[in-house]
């Protein structure tokens, strides 16, 4: 069973494979496939209209599948990569080790927000950005500057204790443990950390800097403590909801998977903790 | 909220002709956004409304050198997406999106919401640091 682990805790060679592995689906023409997925789906998700991937109950279950789907393509170049997570809880600065020219690289630098260091840096040649909404072709991050922190443990605590899953309307405005997680109501948790990182990152193609999948796996994770916490709870809606994909419908886009599929990630991969 | 962006409008029509008279060469339409943006924040007494009934404002401006551009919708994407409304950059379309909240996000900044298509546009602007807006590929 694949174990996810905190990527603080990567050994140099965990690091290295898991770079490299990015480099060849990059290479391959295969991660840009997963940008645009994403980019077509968060253009498309609607508050009032279908809704799948964002701004919606099967959040959670859709970048479950999405990251499930990257990570066996991962798996395909290096069998022995799993996705590190990134609890911005605990490493929260510009200058923590995920930001090392071994790992992620840093930040970008002031005048173009370009990032400059480390595997993904545009001057290496390896990262070119193509499936963009501009004209930009490098990689772009300017971290703390479209907000100035990022969300605490007490912040997330707070989040987690929600007991109820989502509720109705079922979108960006509801209450309940989904939407405060996504962060589009309440203290604001993965949202603001998209908003942090800033570059590709705050926008809609997000998951052309690799951090993203740091960032959703630790979303992820928390999905899962919140399940520990409420072991009760359950995903809402159970069914018969318009636009909204409910615990037994089909994820487009892969129309084979059902939230309900998705519920017990150990079938899938474990976390470190 | 709304009513100031009319007023701008017009002004804006009266900025471009003060700038024109004065410098009497082509090319100084740039700084005439700078006018307009001077005089709105100084007369917030003019009257106007919006497109739609209880939708944006439209608006037409020049901001940090680029001309931004709200409207309503006239079908298609943004009248689906955008709350029947659209937002351009320099005449490229900025993939605009309503919450429900009546709060507005585009596709360069996604994960962030402004009061109105104009904060919006504005914010892209910012982040663009001049470039130019492509068409993704769907």
């Amino acid at each position: 069973m694949a174990v996810r682990k905190n990527q603080a805790n990567l050994t140099a060679t965990e690091k290295r494979n898991f770079v490299n592995a990015l480099l060849e689906l990059k290479k391959s023409g295969r991660y840009d496939g997963f940008v645009r997925t994403h980019n077509q789906f968060i253009m498309s998700d609607t508050d009032n209209g279908d809704r799948v991937g964002h701004r919606s109950p099967s959040f959670l279950p859709w970048h479950r599948q999405f990251l499930i789907q990257f990570e066996k393509e991962l798996q395909t170049v290096d069998a022995s990569v799993t996705l590190p997570y990134w609890d911005w809880t605990a490493d929260r600065t510009t200058t923590a080790s995920i930001w090392g020219a071994d790992f992620l690289g840093g930040n970008g630098r002031p005048r173009d927000a370009q990032v400059t260091t480390g595997p993904f840096a545009y001057s290496g040649g390896k990262w070119p950005i193509t499936v963009n909404v501009d004209s930009r072709q490098y990689l772009q991050r300017e971290m703390g500057a479209g907000v100035a922190q990022l969300p605490t443990r007490a912040e997330v605590d707070s989040v987690l204790a929600m007991a109820t899953y989502d509720m109705a309307p079922w979108n960006s405005s509801s209450n309940g443990f989904r939407n405060h997680l996504e962060g589009w109501r309440g203290v604001n948790l993965h949202n603001r950390v998209h908003v942090w990182m800033g570059g590709q990152m705050s926008s809609g193609v997000s998951p052309n800097d690799p951090v993203f999948w740091l960032h959703h796996c630790f979303i992820d994770k928390l999905w899962a403590e919140w399940q520990r916490a409420h072991p009760t709870s359950t995903y809402l809606p159970a069914a018969g909801t318009a636009n909204v994909v409910d615990l037994g419908d089909t994820m487009r886009p892969w129309n084979n998977v059902t939230p309900a599929d998705m519920l017990d990630h150990t079938r899938f991969y474990t976390y470190d903790r | 909220m709304s009513s100031n962006v009319n007023r701008r409008l017009v002004l804006r029509g009266t900025a471009v002709a003060v700038a024109g008279a004065a410098l009497a060469v082509p090319g100084v339409l740039a700084g005439t956004g700078t006018l307009a943006q001077a005089a709105s924040t100084t007369d917030h007494s003019g009257h106007g409304g919006p497109a739609t009934p209880g939708g944006p404002v439209p608006f037409d401006e020049l901001y940090q050198g680029r001309r931004i551009v709200g409207k309503a919708a006239e079908g298609g994407h943004g009248a689906h997406h955008g709350g029947g409304f659209t937002v351009s950059i320099d005449g490229k379309e900025l993939h605009l999106m309503r919450n429900a909240d009546g709060t507005y996000i585009s596709v360069i900044n996604h994960y962030e919401t402004y009061a109105d298509p104009r904060a919006v546009a504005r914010a892209a602007v910012d982040k663009l640091r001049g470039a130019t807006l492509v068409p993704i590929a769907t």
